[in-house]
């Protein structure tokens, strides 16, 4: 039985994937789907209910949370694309370095890994933000950052079986330079297990997004952020809770989505993990 | 087992070197001038000529890393530019708040997940089984900060049970606890459930079970022992989402810990404060898990054997 097949019996790993559809649908079309500008305020009808006019109601500035909800899953899937880029790359480059290089340049690098992945993952990101400064791009290049130590080290260990197979060592009398043995021999035996860990990490990049937007770090208004949309309904919890909670439900959706593809795809790509966790 | 104690201390001191590395490398990368983002546009050349020359930035970068890893030695962590306090004071401070906080958290988590999980491995696909496998997948998912939020949203302002924010009595610690608990237990509830689900299937089970020992006393004595270790390597690491996770609940509860000081810190450009508070984190980071790894020991009586 093929992937696609073991993923499609899976309900639950369907459901994700529908979610995530809605979102990606969501933030390709929201201009056409957000019934109102995002950053239209209209400050007598701030705090609204939700409603007939406002279907979750109205923010601090009399901003409609549903356009706002709408608009902030492009912030949360951008940031989250491209940190996983950022990790993905990161993490090919450095490791195939290591698993190449061997000797004390993979000794070294390694200890490092070990350093950055014992780090509590919002310290270190905070102090990346705190050193480069808050903004949408910082906040991306601190969750990328942080998901470089993960990527490399299972590039790494695949390198480094891959280097001792024979028909590695036969390419490599043949021949074939660096870049291409990594392209023809490396690269496919790990795409399965960096597809699933770039989904898990989608869902942790979008947790992450949002914290750090939460803490005042990361995104930064008006931009329609859910973290900071959370931040925003916080001074006004005990009078309108509904500024807080609605965003923080479109966080929650997200993450789940990405979860629960990710363990469908685990499932799915690799049978042995079955079950487990 | 000495020698295994001695090595897993020796291995714990390049972690800490390196995390002390890796934070005044960041700030080091500072665009612009440090000195001037710390103290603001206004402030005077007097003043920050004297931060200057206290941070010692005409220093090299190599030596003004041995500098404050001597004066750490030392506990001298420098002074905070903006409360001009002794950094070790603040965090003396703080720190008992948020170690109060994260032990609760952990054992909430140890408790509860521990608990949850092996009512699911031992019956499987059952109907608390799948209310804790949805559970764990929503713990997982819920941002904690809004989680806190929505807790207080319901037993503050709707039950008035329990007080909003702040720190003082038990009461104050309840909502805060539980919220920076929550992903720990769906990690741990899960981790638990696989762990003590494949120690079901081993063969020593099998024995145990054909020559009559009883369903308890099986579980109690063959697998639980065996699926503690994972079960306690987890706990050690979420000991460190904790602390991250720390960060937010402090801040949504108002809790005066080490991570509120740090978000502080960050807002303030106070980076000597931020240094010695990342550190704290990273030493408790450190002793945690060195606990966890000689806790082992006593476990498994394979563990540290062979030195």
């Amino acid at each position: 039985m093929n992937a696609w097949s073991r993923f499609q019996r899976n309900r639950l790993a369907l459901v994700g994937l529908a979610l995530v559809v809605v979102l990606a649908l969501s933030a390709a079309l929201a201009p056409w789907l957000a019934p109102y500008d995002p950053t239209r305020q209209s400050l007598i009808e701030k705090r609204t209910t939700p409603g007939a006019k406002y279907w979750l109601g109205a923010d601090e500035f009399g901003r409609d949370i549903l356009s706002r909800v709408i608009y902030g899953s492009r912030v949360a899937l951008l940031v989250g694309v491209l940190s996983v880029v950022i990790a993905l790359a990161g993490g090919l480059v450095l490791g195939t370095l290591a698993g190449y290089a061997g000797g004390w340049l993979d000794a070294v690098m390694m200890r490092g890994i070990e350093i950055l992945l014992a780090f509590p993952y919002l310290l270190l990101a905070l102090a990346i933000v705190a050193a480069l400064g808050p903004g949408a791009l910082n906040t991306t290049i601190a969750v990328g950052i942080w998901g470089v130590p993960a990527v490399t080290r299972m590039v790494r260990g695949s390198v480094l079986t891959l280097r001792e197979t024979e028909y590695v060592g036969a390419a490599r009398a043949l021949g074939a330079a660096a870049p291409a043995l990594l392209r023809r021999h490396v690269l496919p035996n790990i795409v399965p297990g960096l597809i699933v860990y770039a989904t898990l990490f989608m869902a942790n990049a979008i947790l992450l997004e949002a914290a750090l937007s939460f803490l005042g770090l990361g995104v930064q208004p008006p931009t329609a952020s859910w973290g900071l949309m959370v931040s925003t309904g916080r001074d006004v919890l005990l009078v309108a809770p509904h500024v807080a909670t609605v965003p923080g439900v479109a966080i929650m959706i997200a993450v789940l989505a990405f979860n629960l593809v990710g363990d469908g795809l685990r499932d799915a790509l690799d049978p042995r993990l079955r079950g487990s966790v | 087992m000495v020698t295994f104690v001695v090595r897993r201390l020796l291995l714990a001191v390049p972690v800490l070197l390196g995390v002390v590395f890796v934070v005044m490398l960041t700030i080091d990368l500072l665009p612009g001038d440090a000195v001037t983002l710390m103290l603001g546009e206004h402030a005077t050349k007097d003043a920050v000529a004297k931060l200057r020359d206290h941070l010692g930035l005409d220093k090299p970068f190599a030596v003004r890393y041995l500098d404050y890893v001597g004066r750490v030695l030392h506990g001298d962590l420098g002074r905070s530019i903006q409360q001009n306090r002794p950094v070790a004071a603040e965090l003396a401070d703080a720190w008992p708040a948020t170690l109060q906080l994260t032990v609760a958290a952990l054992v909430l988590a140890a408790v509860v997940g521990v608990a949850a999980g092996i009512t699911s491995a031992v019956w499987p696909n059952s109907l608390f089984d799948a209310c804790a496998r949805l559970g764990s997948l929503f713990g997982l998912s819920m941002p904690i900060f809004w989680t806190g939020l929505v807790l207080i949203v319901i037993f503050s302002l709707w039950l008035r049970w329990l007080p909003v924010g702040g720190a003082g009595s038990l009461t104050h610690l309840v909502l805060p606890a539980i919220t920076l608990a929550l992903p720990s237990v769906a990690m741990v509830a899960r981790m638990t459930r696989s762990a003590v689900l494949d120690v079901l299937r081993e063969d020593y089970v099998r024995t145990a079970r054909a020559k009559g020992v009883g369903e308890i006393w099986v579980l109690g004595r063959h697998a639980l022992r065996n699926a503690f270790i994972p079960i306690l390597t987890l706990l050690g690491l979420q000991s460190g989402q904790l602390m991250g996770g720390a960060v937010l609940t402090e801040t949504v509860f108002a809790w005066p810990g080490l991570g509120r000081l740090m978000v502080k810190a960050i807002f303030a450009r106070d980076y000597i404060l931020l240094q010695g508070a990342v550190l704290v984190f990273a030493l408790a980071f450190v002793v945690i898990n060195l606990l966890v790894d000689l806790s082992y020991g006593l476990l498994d009586p394979r563990v540290g054997r062979q030195g």
